[in-house]
């Protein structure tokens, strides 16, 4: 969790392994992902899951194909079983009875369940989910909410979700990490956390509009401004 | 800044953006040993590249055939040569007009359409969505569309070509009253296959290859906004039109050589 504009999707896509860092590593079950060769690299991502803040669908594929299309691309299993794994991630998601609808036919919230959908096709070790709960309403919010946890539990894998959702990413949380301006700031269980947090950590949790994070963008004196020092 | 670091500065931008376009077309070659196991991809963009864009050549080849039918005519019936007008119509069309106007008309149809339909994806992070999903956007959406555009191109031109030769018999024989026998006899006579019509398949293999990759070049590298994408589908336009005219007087004057 952190503030807009720390580096939240950035950390998830040095750990994908679409940016490299100036400095430090990424490791990912031991291998150091930025040493790996691009074959290497690709065989690392089959095990891995991303749902990216706006789905992400290929606009020209159907629920379906959409859903299908990491299984047809990394693997050669008869079309039959494929139907039935991308009919089992949709029952999963609960959208099985919208397989053939297209992207734009779908709301918000049904298409980053099937782009969920997708992200655990070929049932990841690792799924990192960017910013899952922005943009819902309440009740589709709780249906993500749910599904992470759940899928999490069900699949064994590990789950990474990014969020500035307080409430919503500490109830399903095991461990939570504040970063802030590049940095860790705070780390522990979600209870532990909201008891003995930083300052800081405090004012993010809790959402103050003041606090070590000053309300005002850095400016020069107000009454020098107002007086009209220099105008631009 | 001082205007002569500006100018430095814009330069070293050109010359960073041409080293990424040539290790962009680097790749792209890399990856097209896909298509081979897996046709399906291309035909899918054949289609959509080549295919679509038949109706605009077609038509654009039939006006352009039929000026030049009354321009030719104009010419030559001052010197009582008016039946070397099949002449005149198919070497204008085979040598130049049909690869140019083509390739300009391409860039306006199917390259921006390319730059556009790429930079969306990148835009609307469905490219990194398939990097993500451990599928190389180079080998699924770039070389598929790159390698659509090299085979469409030279086609296309060619049925501008042949459509122009059309639309120039009709207003020459139908029109103008040149002898029908002697447009044909006079064009076959004139028209040197290795010459002529191999000038203008280099021409618009050449020109295939260089209006494809600007395309997707700069659907790949276009800023992940819709205003980056609009600028991104300019540049393609602008850049191809440039590239070609440029090409086509280099080609010229190479093969011009030759004769
Ligand atoms: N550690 C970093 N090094 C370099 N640039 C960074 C770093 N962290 C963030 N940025 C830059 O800050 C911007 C916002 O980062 P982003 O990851 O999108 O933030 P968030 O997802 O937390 O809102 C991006 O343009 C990114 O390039
Ligand atoms: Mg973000």
């Amino acid at each position: 969790m952190g503030p807009s504009g720390t580096g939240k999707t950035t950390l998830l896509r040095l750990i994908g392994g679409q940016l490299r860092p100036d400095h430090g590593q990424v490791l990912v079950e031991g291998q150091d992902v930025h040493r790996l060769s691009r074959r290497e690299l690709y065989r690392l991502r089959r095990r891995m899951g991303m749902l990216f803040q706006s789905g992400a669908l290929l606009t020209d594929l159907n629920v379906f194909d959409n859903v299908a299309f990491p299984i047809r691309e990394n693997t050669r299993l008869p079309e039959p079983l494929v139907r039935n794994l991308v009919l089992m991630k949709l029952e999963a998601v609960g959208l099985r009875g919208a397989v053939s609808l297209m992207p734009s036919e779908l709301s918000g919230g049904m298409a980053r369940r099937v782009a969920l959908a997708r992200a655990i096709a070929l049932d990841p070790m690792l799924m990192m989910y960017d910013e899952p709960f922005t943009g819902l309403d309440p009740i589709t919010m709780g249906v993500i909410v749910s599904l992470i946890r759940r899928l999490n539990d069900a699949l064994e894998m590990t789950s990474i979700v990014v969020s500035h959702d307080v409430a919503e990413a500490g109830s399903i949380a095991d461990w939570v990490y504040l970063i802030s301006e590049g940095r860790v700031m705070d780390a522990g269980p979600p209870q532990q956390l909201r008891r003995e947090a930083s300052d800081w950590s405090r004012q993010f949790l809790e959402g103050l509009p003041d606090g070590p994070v000053p309300f005002h963008y850095p400016a020069p004196d107000y009454l020098d401004d107002l007086m009209g020092g220099d105008t631009r | 800044m001082g205007p002569f670091q500006r100018l430095g500065h814009a330069a070293l931008g050109v010359l960073e953006r041409l080293g990424r376009g040539h290790l962009f077309l680097f790749r792209t070659l890399l990856a097209m040993g896909t298509l081979v196991r897996r046709p399906g991809l291309l035909v899918r963009e054949l289609y959509s590249v080549g295919v679509l864009s038949l109706l605009i050549i077609a038509v654009s080849g039939l006006f352009v055939g039929m000026v030049l039918g009354y321009q030719g005519y104009i010419t030559l019936v001052d010197f009582g040569a008016a039946e070397a007008l099949g002449t005149v119509v198919a070497l204008s069309l085979v040598r130049e007009l049909g690869p140019v106007v083509t390739a300009l008309l391409f860039a306006g149809r199917a390259g921006s359409a390319l730059t556009a339909e790429i930079g969306l994806m990148k835009a609307t992070e469905q490219l990194s969505s398939m990097e993500m999903m451990a599928v190389d956007p180079y080998k699924r959406v770039i070389a598929p569309r790159f390698l659509a555009g090299v085979i469409s191109l030279p086609l296309l031109a060619a049925i501008f070509s042949a459509v122009g030769v059309a639309g120039g018999y009709f207003i020459g024989v139908g029109v103008l009253g040149v002898d029908a026998g002697a447009y044909w006899s006079q064009m076959q006579a004139s028209v040197d296959f290795r010459e002529d019509v191999m000038s203008g398949v280099i021409k618009s293999l050449v020109f295939g290859v260089v209006a494809a990759w600007i395309a997707v070049f700069e659907g790949y590298d276009a800023t992940p906004t819709s205003e980056g994408v609009s600028r991104a589908t300019t540049r393609t336009v602008v850049h191809t039109a440039l590239a070609i005219l440029a090409l086509d007087f280099i080609l010229t004057g190479l093969m011009f050589g030759d004769i």
